[in-house]
């Protein structure tokens, strides 16, 4: 018994620490104030197909996402934690996208990659917080999901069983395989990068990244067939172009207001017991915590 | 956070023009090459590698062990059945490194090492202290292993090595009630059973850092009526033999509080003798001692680093009378003088290292093949600065760890002396660094050799003619100045011929040499970086005044009068 996963990721711009420059005049993310990191809770997902393929020998963890050129930094990163390889997804045709036609093209690419066990993706990317790409890849599939995992507790030949984490506690469901996991960020962190798997695969590149450096190393992606990454364009995989990139987005953004939150009446603790005490009274009586 | 990627002067340290050579003679000219898939390529593939990994550990360091210092220092570690168990924050520190394959990074491939030199070595061993310098202890303990691959033969290797780099920890046993600084008195016996060719070790070590190691490396009495150092071998102690050794209890300490210190009873404890009889102490504890050492002064180093962001940043968000104190100079002088001593032992923490790895580069190409002369040379001369250069640092950097984390304190003023800051916690850790693997006294005896023969000035000489940016000719001018007080100082000791008044006198002519090294390490790193321009300045204005002072103590001082200092 052993599975093939593929881990759906996205690189995302660090929406966490915003600076004053996180946003352009025409209320748009401004992408190149913020650094672009692996979306946290697909970290999550992919800890959770590495726990997977550490218990099951043979398991296999593919890694797919779908970005500009340099979104193959996160299958590097992936690659860095134990995944097995990886593929992008780039091109013209899929510009634009927003959730359906992204999930669209990621399901398409997920049937390329032929008989899959199970599908893990993080609960939400944190650019957009949608939350409903993975839900959607599992539609377009005709497989069923679960959502909010939190931890996977078992997985057999047939089914899984998942503990979710709701907003009022708990629920431990079972599906049948194949399926779709949506994993949030209170799972186990991931792992971090492993020394030996980084120097392995730090040249590992995509073709379009090996024709933009002009690599020195050109031998070596001979040598080390591992080296290359898979990138597939619209071409590569069988689509409808009508559900790709703008043509396929539904979703038409009017209007983006940047809100600004100001503080109307501000209060200066000095952080004694007492005064601790009476803010917690005073936010639990108007209902801000508890 | 990343503590590789927020401090440019560790990635400074890589690009020093010596680590070219340093890297070849390591990677054996990139041998190793189509043998691992992680191997490097070449001298800038090497770098690249060292710095891959640095992000790794700076991340973790940041990210999971800095945090976690606080709980692993209130928390600390247990004794149950004998055995310890580390604070939660610890056991995770350590999960994670070892699930990042961060331990064993310098031993050889073969072993399941990334054989990396010594610098980026000692570089993550400054970020973990940084990060928490009781930590790094646990971490640093894989010294031990580099022990092992010197010293063993195949078989141990073989045996030991891949666990080491599998994460599993290390302790130097060499400490016992009545053998601290005196190791020479150890009495753990080591018995040989000609029955089942198996040595038994019985007795009890105590002050034993991370003592319930998975690998212990045991100081012990091989050969019975003997009394001094050359009755004792090294041995190696495998945790499978847990149920003879037990953990009686561990220490309530200062500081350094997640790091468990242990005294250990081995009842009948099978062990496996390491290297030859009747070296344990004379040979292989005194290279473990060297690379003990050099592992302090990463650690002291990475202690004043948190002592300066500390100081740095409390400074900056404190007012007082309308202002941020460190608009005051009273703060900013001492701030500056945090820095520059942290400069400085950096500075010296480094050229140490270079000196060591490329040593213990040619011993080991030694054992492979016949060193042509030339080499062997060089081989000969890097020992001999390795050995001058390591006690001055261990003694400078952890002297300077504890004024750095005094000041903070300091800086800090009534809220430093609470628990709600980090720095009460620095300023207790640091503590130890003067003391453990040889106190600044030994220290200053190891050093005081280098004194008398010569090798610190002609160090300095070779410092002094290294081109250097013009702008640093005055302060040269003054570092020639110091030299000549310092030569004046040592003749005038040295002529005395007097042991008893050489020993008075020994540490001011040793923290003399210190300031001059320091001095120009300061501006040879300033000439290749602007960054350290102002450490070099704030550096020599203090080490000059230092200079100054022992050599007027050892001017005006009659010899006579030495006895005035004796307690009756």
């Amino acid at each position: 018994m052993s599975f093939n996963i593929v881990v759906l990721a996205k690189q995302v711009p660090d929406t966490r620490n915003v600076g004053k420059d996180a946003m352009k005049a025409d209320g748009t993310v401004n992408r190149a104030a913020l650094p672009a990191i692996f979306n946290p809770e697909d970290l999550n997902a992919l800890e959770q197909a590495l726990r997977i393929k550490e218990k099951v020998p043979g398991t296999v963890v593919h890694l797919l996402t779908m970005g500009p050129v340099r979104a193959a930094e996160i299958i590097r990163e992936s690659l860095y934690r134990g995944a097995d390889d990886g593929f992008l997804l780039s091109g013209r045709e899929f510009a634009g996208s927003d959730t359906l036609a992204t999930s669209y093209a990621l399901s398409c690419a997920i049937r390329k990659l032929g008989k899959i066990d199970l599908i893990l993706c993080g609960r939400q990317a944190i650019d957009g917080d949608t939350a409903q790409v993975g839900p959607q890849v599992a539609e377009k599939l005709g497989l069923p999901q679960i959502t909010y995992a939190e931890d996977i507790i078992e997985i057999t030949k047939k089914n899984i069983t998942v503990k979710r984490r709701l907003e009022r506690g708990v629920e431990i469901v079972k599906g049948p395989l194949p399926i779709l996991v949506t994993v949030n960020g209170t799972a186990a962190p991931c792992r971090p990068r492993n020394a030996k798997l980084t120097l392995k695969y730090k040249h590992a590149a995509t073709p379009s990244e090996k024709q933009e450096s002009g690599s020195d190393y050109t031998d070596l992606y001979d040598a080390h067939p591992y080296l290359n990454i898979t990138e597939w364009g619209a071409n590569d995989i069988e689509h409808d172009p009508k559900w790709l990139g703008l043509s396929g987005s539904p979703t038409k953004v009017k209007k983006i207001d940047n809100i600004v939150f100001t503080a109307k009446e501000s209060k200066r603790l000095t952080g004694s017991d007492f005064e601790i005490e009476s803010l917690m009274k005073e936010l639990i009586a108007n209902h801000t915590i508890g | 956070m990343n503590f590789y990627n927020d401090n440019p002067a560790l990635k400074f340290q890589l690009s020093h023009p010596l680590m070219q050579k340093i890297v070849t003679l390591k990677e054996r000219n990139f041998a190793d090459k189509d043998k691992y898939d992680y191997a490097s390529r070449d001298f800038e593939d090497a770098i690249d590698n060292y710095e891959k990994i640095l992000e790794i550990i700076g991340e973790i360091c940041g990210e999971v062990i800095a945090p976690n210092a606080e709980e692993v220092d209130h928390t600390g570690p247990q004794v149950v059945n004998n055995r310890v168990v580390y604070a939660p924050g610890t056991q995770q520190n350590h999960e994670v490194l070892t699930q990042a394959s961060l331990y064993g990074i310098g031993l050889p491939r073969q072993y399941g090492g990334l054989n990396f030199s010594m610098v980026p070595y000692v570089m993550a061993a400054e970020m973990v202290s940084r990060a928490d310098a009781g930590f790094a202890n646990i971490w640093g303990l894989q010294d031990c292993a580099e022990t092992i691959n010197e010293f063993a033969d195949e078989d141990l290797k073989r045996e030991f090595l891949p666990r080491v780099c599998q994460g599993q920890t290390c302790s130097m046993d060499l400490t016992e009630p009545d053998a601290g600084s005196d190791l020479q008195a150890v009495q753990l016996k080591a018995t040989f059973n000609e029955k089942d060719g198996i040595w038994y070790l019985n007795g009890v070590k105590r002050f034993i850092t991370n003592g319930d190691a998975h690998i212990k490396l045991v100081l012990a009495r091989s050969e019975e009526g003997t009394t001094d150092g050359r009755g004792l071998s090294l041995f190696l102690v495998d945790n499978k033999h847990d149920d003879t050794v037990k953990v009686r209890r561990i220490e309530n300490k200062l500081g350094i509080k997640g790091s468990p210190t242990c005294e250990l009873v081995f009842s009948n404890t099978p062990a496996k003798l390491i290297g030859s009889r009747r070296l344990g102490l004379i040979k292989y504890v005194m290279s473990l001692m060297n690379s003990a050492r050099l592992g302090v002064g990463a650690q002291s180093v990475g202690l004043s680093a948190s002592a300066y962001n500390e100081a740095l940043k409390y400074a900056k968000e404190r007012q007082q009378f309308g202002k941020a104190i460190i608009e005051f100079p009273a703060v900013f002088e001492m701030i500056s003088l945090i820095k520059a001593k942290l400069d400085a032992s950096r500075a010296l923490l480094y050229e140490t290292t270079r000196f060591v790895d490329m040593y213990k580069a040619y011993e080991a190409i030694e054992k492979e093949r016949r060193l042509e002369p030339e080499e062997k040379a060089e081989y000969k001369e890097f020992q001999r600065l390795a050995d001058a250069f390591t006690p001055l640092l261990k003694m400078f950097a952890s002297e300077y760890a504890n004024q750095n984390a005094f000041d903070c304190v300091q800086i800090h003023g009534g809220s430093g002396f609470m628990k709600d800051y980090a720095c009460e916690r620095l300023y207790r850790d640091a503590r130890i660094l003067t003391i453990y693997e040889g106190t600044s006294q030994l220290q200053v005896v190891a050093a005081i050799r280098h004194v008398t023969t010569g090798t610190y000035l002609q160090q300095i000489r070779e410092y002094e003619k290294l081109p250097i940016n013009p702008e640093f000719h005055s302060f040269r001018k003054r570092l020639m100045i110091m030299t000549n007080l310092y030569e004046n100082s040592v003749s005038r000791v040295i002529e005395t011929k007097n042991q008893e008044y050489i020993d008075f006198q020994a540490r001011r002519l040793v923290e003399m040499a210190g300031h001059i090294i320091m001095g120009y390490l300061l501006i040879l790193d300033a000439t290749r970086n602007d960054m350290f321009r102002k450490s070099a300045e704030v550096y020599i204005n203090y080490g000059e005044v230092e200079t100054r002072k022992h050599a007027t103590f050892i001017k005006t001082f009659d010899m006579e009068n030495i006895d005035i200092y004796k307690v009756v």
